[in-house]
Formats: C-alpha cells, sequence, structure tokens
C-alpha cells in the first residue's frame, strides 16, 4: 500500500498504521545510504523544492540529500523575510514554485499552519518541515525511527521529552507520535515551560527531572532557545542548566540501556552535558543518519511512485 | 448640534399589518405612521386620516416585526486612513443593511479619532453618506499611545458621544484613573477593550486545548478578566460609568454581575461571534475566526448567554471590524484581528430567541434600546415624536449567509454558508427609506 495523501503536513493527521509504513519503507531505504552509489531511481524526474522561510541548515541538507538519493531535481529557496510583511510572499512564492512543475515543496515557515495554508493552495505534494510552534512530523518519524532501530519496538516505552514543551514543536509531534504507537510519555519542564492543557495529550507532567527519569527508556532533549529569557520563562540559563541538565548522574536514574536524543543543535552544558553527548547512550548522530531515510521514505510514498496497490509504476 | 442625516424630501410612511416591539414602551400587533421624519402614531387601527391625495408609501409588513433601529454602539469604520477596508459610506450601507440605524465608531483610524478635526471629518462624510446616523468615539489619551489625555472636552464638544482607547487599551492604571475623572465632567461613558496586553504576549486565538494543538500563541481569559476587575474598581473609585467591550469570559460576567449587585456605574457589551462560536471554529487556521477579544469555550459561551439573560450584559454590539481579503488571507499570526458584524448580528441574535435564551422584546432592547440608553443618544425608541429610525424584519425568513452579497467593502466573516433565520426587509433613517431587501 502507499500514503494515500497528498501532503504531510502533521502527525495528528497520520494514523498509526500510516506511521508503520513509513518506518518500514524508510527501514528498507536506509540501505542505500551504505552503498557505494548512494543513489535509486525512484524520484528520477520529479522536482522537489526546499522553501525555507527559517534559517535551517540540517533539515534543509537533510531533505536535499534524500530527495538526491532518490535521483529527484533539488532546489533550494530561502525567501528573505525582513523585508516583506511576513507570511505575504508565501502563497505567491508558492504559486510561483507550483509554476515550475514542482512535484514536492518542503516547507519550514515561523506561522504555525503555514503548510496547512500552503498544501490548500498548490497541487504540488507539501511537506511539513517545521511550521512556529506547531508540529515538526519528520523530526518525531525520524525520532521513531530511531526509537525502533535501537529498542524493537515503541509500544510500551517509557519517553521522557525535556525542556520548553510550549514552544516547541518537535516535543508536540513526538507527543503525537508517541502516543499513537503505544508509549508511555512524560514531559518534564518548568511550568512556565508548559502549554494549559498539556495533560489531554495523554502525557504525564513533571517538574522534577528526577522523578521523571526513573524507569526511563530513553530522553529526549530539547534545545533551550535562548531568546526566552526575555520572557520571564527563566531566571537564568545557570538556574535552567542546574534543574534540567542531562548529566551523568541523572542519566543513572533511567533505565540501565536507556538511550538519550537531541534534535539539534545541542547547547553543550546547558540542557545536556558534554560527557552524556559524547556517551554511548547517545543516538543523536543515529536521529541525524536516519532522518535522511526517513525523508527518503516520506517524498517515496508521496510521489506517487507507489499505487496504492503496491506496485511500482 | 445637527446630526446627519440632513433633511430631504420626506414621505409619508404607513407601515401595515406588522407586530410592533419597542421594548418597554409597546409590543403588540400595529400600524405605524410616519410623517416629516417623525414617528407620529403606532397603533391599529390608526386614528389618523390620510387624505386621498396625499402621497402616502405603504409598507406591508404582515408576518414582520417592527422595531426601533438597532443601535451598534461598537464598530470600526476604517475612514479616515484604512479606505481600502471600508468606508464611513459603506460601513453605513453595510449597517442599514443589518437594520443598525445609529453606529458609534471607534478612534482607532488613521490618524486617531483623537480632535475635533478628526471628529468632524467623521461626521461630514456619515452627512454625505447620509445613510446611517454615525456617532464618533473619541479616543482617551493622545493617538491612542495610553499617556497623555486626549482633548476630551473638545472630542465632546465636536460630537463624539463617549471616550475609547479600544484596539490599544490604556494599560496605565493612572491614566486610565485621570480619564475616567476627567469624563465625569462631560457626562460621557468611558469606554473599555479589557485587555492585559503583557499577559496576552502577543497570542491570536483563545489559551486553551486547541491554541496548544495547534501551536498558536495563546491569549489567556486572565488578559482580559485582570483588566475588567481594574475597569470596575476604578468605576467604584471615580464613580464614572465605564462600559467593557466585547466581553468574552465567564469570570468577566461575574465579575459585572457582582459590581451590579453592588451599585457600580458599568455596563457590559458581547458581540454576537462570541455567543455564536467556540475556540473550536480557528481549527484549520481560519483567520475569520480570529478576533480579539479571541473565540473562547463552550462555558464560556453559555456563560455570555446567562449574563445576556439575567440582565449583567446590557447590549448586544457588532465590534464589525473590517479587513481586506488580502490581509485576511495571510497566516493566522500574521492576519489583522476582526470580522464584519453588521449583517449577521441580527439573525445571530435571534438565535438566542430561539433558544429561549431572550426573548424577541430582550433581543431588541440589547441591539436597540438599551444601547441608546447606555450613551445617551437621541434614537432607539418608536415613541410619538421621535425620528423614525425604524428596522423592519421577517423573524422567520430562512436565508444562508454569502459574504459577496454584503454592502460592507469587507467580506471577513466566519458565517459564511449558515442558514440562518431572520431577515432585514426595510431600514428607515429619519423617516426615509435607507434600505429595502429585494
Amino acid at each position: 500500500m502507499g500514503l494515500n495523501r497528498k501532503d504531510l503536513l502533521t502527525i495528528a493527521s497520520l494514523s498509526a498504521d500510516e506511521i508503520h509504513l513509513i518506518l518500514t519503507t524508510a527501514e528498507s531505504l536506509k540501505e542505500v545510504g551504505g552503498r557505494d552509489i548512494k543513489k535509486v531511481p525512484a524520484l528520477r524526474g520529479k522536482t522537489v523544492v526546499n522553501l525555507f522561510f527559517e534559517p535551517s541548515t540540517r533539515t534543509r541538507t537533510s531533505f536535499e540529500l534524500a530527495a538526491k538519493r532518490l535521483s529527484a531535481d533539488v532546489i533550494n529557496f530561502s525567501p528573505s523575510t525582513s523585508s516583506v510583511v511576513k507570511g505575504e510572499t508565501l502563497i505567491d512564492t508558492a504559486r510561483n514554485i507550483e509554476s515550475m512543475q514542482a512535484d514536492i515543496i518542503v516547507l519550514r515557515h515561523s506561522s504555525p499552519g503555514a503548510a496547512e495554508n500552503l498544501a490548500g493552495a498548490v497541487r504540488s505534494s507539501v511537506i511539513n518541515a517545521g511550521d512556529g510552534w506547531h508540529e515538526h512530523p519528520t523530526q518525531a518519524l525520524l525520532d521513531l525511527f530511531t526509537l525502533k532501530e535501537k529498542k524493537g519496538q515503541i509500544e510500551g516505552l517509557t519517553v521522557v521529552i525535556v525542556g520548553d514543551i510550549a514552544h516547541s514543536r518537535v516535543a508536540r509531534s513526538n507527543m503525537l507520535a508517541l502516543t499513537k504507537l503505544g508509549a508511555h510519555v512524560r514531559v518534564v519542564a518548568p511550568p512556565t515551560m508548559l502549554p494549559l492543557c498539556i495533560e489531554q495529550f495523554g502525557v504525564s507532567v513533571y517538574y522534577q527531572f528526577e522523578e521523571a527519569l526513573v524507569g526511563a527508556d530513553a530522553i529526549i532533549m530539547l534545545r533551550l532557545q535562548r531568546e526566552r529569557l526575555g520572557q520571564a520563562l527563566l531566571p537564568s540559563i545557570r538556574e535552567y542548566a542546574k534543574l534540567y541538565c542531562l548529566t551523568p548522574d541523572r542519566l543513572k536514574l533511567a533505565k540501565p540501556e536507556a538511550i538519550v536524543m537531541h534534535p539539534g543543535p545541542l547547547n553543550r552544558g546547558v540542557e545536556i552535558s558534554p560527557s552524556v553527548a559524547d556517551s554511548d547512550a547517545a543516538v543523536i548522530l543515529n536521529q541525524v543518519s536516519n532522518g535522511v531515510s526517513v525523508r527518503m521514505a516520506l517524498m517515496y510514498l508521496l510521489s506517487g511512485s507507489v499505487r496504492s496497490d503496491g506496485v511500482n509504476e | 448640534m445637527t446630526r446627519q442625516p440632513g433633511p430631504t424630501r420626506f414621505e409619508t410612511i404607513l407601515i401595515r399589518g406588522g407586530t410592533v416591539i419597542d421594548p418597554g414602551h409597546f409590543n403588540g400587533p400595529a400600524d405605524v405612521l410616519v410623517q416629516e421624519g417623525k414617528i407620529i402614531e403606532v397603533g391599529r387601527p390608526l386614528q389618523t386620516v390620510l387624505t386621498e391625495s396625499q402621497d402616502v408609501r405603504t409598507i406591508d409588513a404582515t408576518g414582520w416585526v417592527i422595531a426601533p433601529g438597532f443601535v451598534d454602539l461598537h464598530c470600526h469604520l476604517r475612514e479616515p486612513g484604512f479606505e481600502y477596508k471600508e468606508t464611513i459610506q459603506t460601513g453605513s450601507a453595510s449597517a442599514v443593511a443589518g437594520g443598525f440605524t445609529a453606529i458609534c465608531c471607534m478612534p482607532n483610524t488613521q490618524p486617531v479619532n483623537d480632535n475635533e478635526s478628526v471628529t468632524e471629518f467623521i461626521l461630514n462624510k456619515a452627512r454625505e453618506a447620509d445613510t446611517a446616523r454615525v456617532f464618533p468615539i473619541g479616543a482617551i489619551t493622545k493617538k491612542s499611545m495610553g499617556e497623555e489625555l486626549a482633548e476630551i472636552g473638545e472630542l465632546v464638544g465636536a460630537g463624539c458621544v463617549a471616550i475609547s482607547d479600544d484596539g490599544r487599551p490604556v494599560m496605565n492604571s493612572l491614566v486610565m484613573r485621570r480619564a475616567m475623572e476627567y469624563a465625569k465632567a462631560f457626562g460621557v461613558p468611558v469606554v473599555d477593550h479589557c485587555e492585559d496586553l503583557h499577559l496576552s504576549c502577543g497570542g491570536s486565538m483563545n489559551e486553551g486545548i486547541v491554541s496548544t494543538e495547534l501551536g498558536i500563541p495563546g491569549i489567556p481569559h486572565a488578559s482580559e478578566e485582570v483588566m475588567v476587575a481594574r475597569n470596575l474598581s476604578l468605576a467604584h473609585l471615580t464613580g464614572v460609568h465605564v462600559h467593557l467591550a466585547h466581553l468574552s469570559t465567564a469570570r468577566s460576567v461575574e465579575l459585572v454581575r457582582q459590581a451590579k449587585k453592588q451599585g457600580l456605574p458599568v455596563s457590559g457589551e458581547v458581540c454576537p461571534h462570541h455567543f455564536s462560536v467556540t475556540e473550536e471554529a480557528v481549527r484549520g487556521y481560519n483567520s475569520n475566526a480570529k478576533m480579539n477579544p479571541p473565540l473562547r469555550t463552550d462555558l464560556d459561551v453559555q456563560a455570555l448567554k446567562d449574563g445576556l439573560k439575567d440582565g449583567t450584559i446590557d447590549v448586544i454590539a457588532t465590534d464589525h471590524a473590517p479587513h481586506a481579503a488580502q490581509e485576511k488571507q495571510l497566516e493566522f499570526d500574521s492576519a489583522p484581528f476582526g470580522i464584519v458584524g453588521f449583517e449577521t448580528a441580527l439573525p445571530l441574535t435571534l438565535r438566542l430567541v430561539e433558544e429561549g435564551v431572550l426573548s424577541l422584546e430582550q433581543a431588541i432592547d440589547k441591539l436597540a434600546t438599551s444601547p441608546a440608553k447606555l450613551f445617551q443618544l437621541p434614537v432607539g425608541s418608536l415613541r410619538i415624536g421621535q425620528e423614525a429610525d425604524v428596522v423592519i424584519f421577517d423573524p422567520k425568513e430562512e436565508w444562508v449567509i454569502d459574504p459577496v452579497q454584503f454592502r460592507s467593502k469587507s467580506r471577513n466573516t466566519p458565517f459564511g454558508g449558515w442558514k440562518v433565520k431572520g431577515r432585514v426587509k426595510h431600514t428607515l433613517v429619519g423617516g426615509r427609506l435607507v434600505y429595502e431587501d429585494r
């Protein structure tokens, strides 16, 4: 079966079956990255446009690599938003890109819902590469992939997400994805960084890092955005690090074989201590390479190369 | 001071066969005779004898309701400065199409209505439009910056009926206190858009489960309630009538209810959208469901209805806030706040009558009689000798809201496609037929 949808906008809109399909497809595509010639012709003749309204190096590069490994033509387009009213260019830009017969548009934008708006305005497939605080579905999918790779399965795992949940699209997508696949999710943060009604996501809420770590199979550390300091969310980086930095001592509270994840880029010494980031427990670089496989799988499944009966065209 | 619209040729108008509802004054089947721009008689049969030779326009209102023209205490006509959104002419046309014959326009124009020349400009434009009666609301502070008081005496002298920094609420409580004290000398109410901008922190919808799911920065209930509480305390301190605009939360209603029990000089308004839809309407990032205060929850909707029912909430106002299509097409967080309201207010209010929240007479009171009284406007009644500002509507006619048909220059509404009941058929201002449903 294929993904019977035009776009990949949110984890919220995916079924557990669809998530499993993406992960399975990513597993079979991962092997491509290990070959001498890292390329398959699945998307030959297709055009992928990376439309990034927010600066991003790693996510854009990951999408670019994924598209190239599938033999697609890739264009990177990073309009500057500084000189124009925010958002004004999105629909116009999208129409321009559509006129160039883009098959897939990968969008990153600072406004929540931007990908949904775009998807409604163009015939091309749209992949959400992060929209404001809303969702970052491919990050969650690569996190699931990494978890599954390291732990065998997702169901029944206890996963702790630590940091600024309120302002994090990674946290939102991960809470949704993990609970959909039957993991137990704990979120830990100072209460200023937890959104209202968070418990309705089916997660357990903790304020004390140590309590949340007990019995954890995996820990996802979020990057602390330093600009939050001016918003009375935190007294200081120092106190945040004191309370919420993942140190070797804290890591000992989790299960012995627990893994540590981070969407990057790392603030060493703030949310994660260097010795943890460089330890065997950290799978941060696996996440990066898995990101390419997962994005390949998504583009492949959305590109229409797979018919609904599963037969390649 | 002369009020527009100016005198023109009057015709004699006989409205026959309908039910007259003039809250607190008359409720029953009656005919209405209008001559020389004024209400001459209300009754059946009419005592006035009309001669054959007289040129009389007869409106058959059988099955329809005849009521005082609606009075909107809260609208944005956008002129001067934002004529691409609305002008005083298009706004007035939209108003009378919705049954509103008197409208109070907020000062957040460009330039801000903080001096008599802007007030005079607005009144001149209204006179030219010659459609609805326009009553400007002046700014509280210069340029609505919240710092120095505007020349309130001059504003009132030029024709402003209230003062407000709507949309840019006065954050400094001392300035607000002084404004209220100063306004006392001129007998005008102080209208506040209750919002603590620090608490709102750039949010663009109600803060709660939906904002958390959609990743949209939220505006908490408390952002309104702390300012309601502040204003009530200042009303207590100064004894000045404070009118709380577009209340949206259950706790705001409760605060006003308690204040009224204590006899504070306070009045409250709600907007049809706040009692008709909830934050759920934002899903899909629908910028036509973005307004300030934001759409709230079922609990709040119920509390607003309870407040209307028990009299805590005095008036229904539209907060008519036109915005151009290209502005509302922006991403949700960049799109401006507000929706148009004149042409949907009546059917949305009649849903409350259908639900048993209000009687039809109470609904008309909230739309016409009570707002006119609160701002001491010389309208809102069908008593003999009054200027004939009349709305005639069919309370039963079903129709589908189609924004393309709006008289307003803007189309920003979340109610497009709604099947509603109750339609304005004719509107008279000063005895002239200014709107007819065709």
